[in-house]
């Protein structure tokens, strides 16, 4: 065990360190939202009736738009060829780099929501809820996007093609996420099983992200 | 129980394309085999092949006599072209993690670079490090973790005189350990009487690749 919280610890310190890309999420996640009432125009209504849309789309954008370096830049320098011949399993290296990566990217982001609520005439209150429908959806964005990340290693825009696979897989999670959020704030339908949903697709994508990333790293670097 | 490498038959395929085939070879406990051959002639395939990180299309390679739980790549050390450092960590976190994660124990880190010539260095960021110091970094792996088995491919490259010496100590003493050494090499790497394994270019490869339009 040793061995994976080592390599989640230098996940971590790297991507706090110079040109590591911590908090570009969350920073990439509050000029998205910012815009959207200057594009939307001052309809308070309208603002606190897609508020939850905007902020899961958001989310859903800021958590792409650092996957891409998971694997490329230890794909680059030789560290993937020395991570696959640890003495732990390849799939359980694959979880410690996303927990890492959850952990310095999409976690910020879900600090920041409740904040984001101002701009978009949501109750104070009910960001809490959005927050938390946040905190259980976006590991499933990024252990879903592990996958395309590990596909699109060896290739140099691999960012684009990533965003391509990736986002249609989202789709459910994006559905769950915005209802649970939109029940949470106008309801009238309950909460919890949206919530739940959500829940579950996050657990499931726990299990299957790091199994599939691993197949396709083993068959990509061959 | 003295330990032992076996390759059998070995055939690697990349891209399509028939590297080697029909490779055999066999390696004891204190013994060396320096790989040769021609630019594409398979030796860096192999080594990877060895490591675990290319697979075998046909053929068999056992390491008997060391962990019986691991694979042979998960016992085996592979210096590669590139060199696993981390511009953002300094030199002894960057040994530090290597160390844990191949070995599980981040104990000799100091030793380790001292045996590379790079203590004074220990916290400086590696992004400062020339090529030849980030080299000795890498190679400082090899004596912080110990695995019975190293693959190393042109070890030598980017380093100066001394700390080719010094690298050629190293393997002696790995050697003396009872450890094995593959290299990859075009030149003399310091060993006084490694076995040889030279491969020839199969012919048939380039008409191949040009038959297969990658060329």
């Amino acid at each position: 065990m040793s061995m994976f919280f080592a390599l989640l610890a230098r996940d971590m310190r790297l991507s706090i360190r110079v040109g590591g890309g911590a908090l570009m999420g969350a920073l990439f996640f509050l000029i998205v939202v910012s815009m959207m009432p200057f594009a939307i125009g001052p309809d308070l209504n309208l603002l606190a009736k897609i508020g939850p849309a905007i902020l899961w789309l958001g989310a859903l954008l800021a958590s792409l738009l650092t996957l891409d370096r998971l694997f490329a830049t230890d794909f680059e320098d030789g560290s993937l060829d020395l991570l696959m011949m640890g003495r732990i399993p390849l799939e359980l290296a694959i979880a410690a780099k996303a927990i890492a990566h959850w952990l310095t990217t999409s976690l910020p982001l879900v600090i920041i929501t409740p904040v984001l609520g101002l701009m978009l005439n949501v109750e104070m209150s009910a960001m809490g809820w959005v927050s938390l429908t946040l905190l259980a959806g976006t590991p499933a964005l990024t252990f879903i996007g592990l996958i395309g990340a590990a596909l699109s290693v060896t290739l140099r825009r691999g960012g684009l093609l990533l965003a391509v696979l990736i986002l249609p897989l989202t789709i459910p999670v994006l559905i769950f996420g915005v209802s649970a959020a939109n029940a949470a704030i106008v309801g009238p339908t309950p909460f919890g099983p949206p919530f739940t949903i959500l829940c579950a697709l996050s657990l499931a994508s726990f299990v299957l992200g790091p199994v599939a990333a691993a197949a396709a790293l083993r068959h990509g670097l061959e | 129980m003295l330990i032992e490498l076996a390759g059998n038959n070995l055939t690697c395929v990349r891209g399509g394309r028939e590297v080697f085939a029909g490779l055999s070879f066999g390696l004891c406990g204190g013994q060396a085999l320096v790989v040769t051959g021609r630019n594409g002639a398979g030796k860096s395939s192999l080594l990877r092949m060895i490591a675990g990180l290319v697979s075998i299309a046909a053929g068999t390679l056992a390491l008997t006599g060391g962990d019986a739980d691991a694979m042979p790549g998960e016992q085996a050390h592979y210096l590669g072209h590139l060199d696993a450092v981390k511009p953002s960590l300094s030199v002894s976190e960057n040994l530090r993690f290597w160390a844990t994660y191949l070995g599980g124990a981040p104990a000799g880190i100091d030793d380790a670079l001292d045996a590379v010539g790079l203590e004074p260095l220990a916290t400086l960021p590696a992004a400062y490090l020339s090529a030849g110091q980030r080299r000795r970094l890498s190679i400082a792996r090899l004596v912080a973790v110990k695995r019975p088995l190293w693959l190393l491919d042109e070890p030598t490259s980017a380093l100066d005189q001394p700390s080719q010496q010094r690298l050629a100590e190293l393997m002696r003493g790995h050697l003396a350990g009872g450890g094995m050494i593959i290299a990859a090499a075009h030149g003399p790497i310091g060993l006084d009487s490694p076995r040889e394994l030279h491969l020839e270019t199969a012919r048939g490869s380039m008409l191949n690749l040009r038959g297969s339009g990658l060329l």
